[in-house]
């Protein structure tokens, strides 16, 4: 139990190693955000609330999209093969999604401190939307990893990963986006620790399924 | 079982009875729904086809990964194809229904948008299969798709529908297909007639088709 614990942060050390020494990427996502929002601006102007809470959530599954899609893509097929020899799928995928989390919440702090500068600040209750931002985007993040996973082994392609993602979030994004709207105003909104329940429980099936099935991907 | 012939003349004749009776049969009158409950019979049971159907694809997904044999993913694409054609054929049905008793075709009802999600992830399935050019490869990594895509089934059809307020019966926490709610005329034509018929119909479809693959790779790999 202690080894895999170890393990998983050593692959986690990596993986951050590699972001900070291959900075190219991390700072491509980062132009990435910054350009979009910025578009965004020169579209939309100052939206208001509603419009402000749709494009925000759009914007992270983009984000999300682009800075899964590097980390998992950028490996050769050799070094795959080296983390075969060396750990268990389980302690792979954990410590992958572990770090697309935290990489996720990153970029969804940025974007959370873009957006306001940009776009205006309708928020009511700031903490509330952050806690809301960085929970949705640990969720996001979960999906779209594993969705690389499977994206990886079919020719490594990015668009694919999008194609098969978009279908599968729109139900975490919905539940997100009425769990949000609670930020911007003092509206009473029934049914709210349900929604943050089933958005757990997703999750965690995400979790256990990832877990499960990512044994199955890995030996080629 | 593929070749016997009695199940599928078996599956001629629910339909009829299912066609005849549901047609002229009596049903009850209620405000709103009117007559149009008769479509009873053939939206809801092409929504119970298409989750018996995807529960056998789950199924023989599960069987080629435990024993990687290409007959089980063949089974499991089949399944999901009927599956997804009844999915559709549901949704059709669901919004001319609509369109008679909520006024519009398409609503944005949470249940419609779930259906319409679900068949969406189940199509990008098979947007997955066709992008692998390894067989193996390509049945292996749809098998696990199909499970994942099982999974995410359940809340978007089920759970959140039934959470959040909906036009469909269910929503707000009500069961929707409560044994005491059918009348027991209608009863008889759902339970006997539609929902053997169709499954029935979509097992000869399904069949067929795994026939046709198993032929062609015999073939493949015979000469």
């Amino acid at each position: 139990m202690y080894r895999g614990f170890r393990l998983i942060l050593a692959l986690i050390k990596k993986d951050v190693l590699l972001e900070f020494r291959q900075q190219y990427s991390f700072y491509g996502v980062l132009l990435y955000v910054a350009s979009t929002i910025f578009v965004l601006y020169l579209a939309m102007g100052q939206p208001e609330n509603m419009i402000w809470n749709g494009l925000f959530w759009m914007m992270q599954l983009f984000i999300c999209v682009n800075a899964i899609a590097k980390t998992f893509l950028q490996e050769g097929k050799g070094r795959q093969l080296y983390f075969y020899s060396i750990c268990s799928p389980v302690h792979f995928i954990l410590a992958r999604m572990i770090f697309n989390a935290v990489l996720m919440l990153v970029m969804n702090l940025i974007s959370l401190t873009l957006f306001i500068l940009l776009l205006g600040y309708p928020l009511a209750h700031p903490l509330l939307f952050l806690g809301i931002s960085c929970f949705g985007a640990c969720s996001i993040s979960l999906v779209f990893s594993f969705l690389a996973a499977i994206a990886a082994r079919a020719q490594q392609n990015a668009a694919l990963m999008a194609i098969l993602g978009f279908p599968l979030i729109i139900p975490q994004l919905m539940l997100l986006m009425r769990l949000s709207t609670l930020a911007f105003s003092d509206v009473f909104q029934s049914g709210l620790l349900s929604i943050v329940l089933l958005l757990s429980s997703f999750d965690v099936m995400i979790l256990v399924l990832s877990v499960i099935l990512f044994p199955f991907l890995w030996k080629d | 079982m593929f070749r016997k012939s009695w199940w599928k003349i078996l599956s001629f004749f629910l339909l009829l009875y299912t066609f005849i009776a549901g047609f002229l049969g009596k049903v009850p009158a209620k405000p709103i729904l009117n007559e149009t409950i008769r479509n009873l019979y053939f939206h809801v049971a092409m929504w119970f086809g298409m989750m018996i159907f995807f529960i056998v694809s789950v199924i023989y997904s599960l069987k080629y990964l435990r024993h990687n044999r290409t007959s089980d993913d063949i089974y499991a694409v089949e399944f999901a194809r009927t599956g997804i054609v009844f999915g559709l054929l549901g949704l059709i049905t669901g919004s001319v229904w609509a369109r008679y008793t909520w006024g519009d075709f398409w609503s944005n009802d949470p249940k419609q948008l779930g259906a319409a999600i679900a068949l969406m992830i189940y199509l990008a399935y098979f947007v997955l299969r066709n992008s692998l050019t390894d067989i193996d490869k390509s049945a292996r990594i749809s098998a696990v798709y199909n499970v994942f895509a099982f999974a995410m089934l359940f809340p978007t059809i089920w759970i959140i529908p039934r959470l959040v307020e909906s036009l469909h019966p269910g929503g707000m926490g009500n069961p929707a297909l409560d044994t005491k709610d059918i009348d027991s005329r209608m009863r008889l034509v759902f339970w006997f007639g539609a929902i053997p018929g169709w499954t029935l119909l979509g097992v000869w479809i399904s069949t067929l088709r795994i026939r046709i693959q198993l032929f062609s790779l015999k073939h493949e790999l015979h000469g």
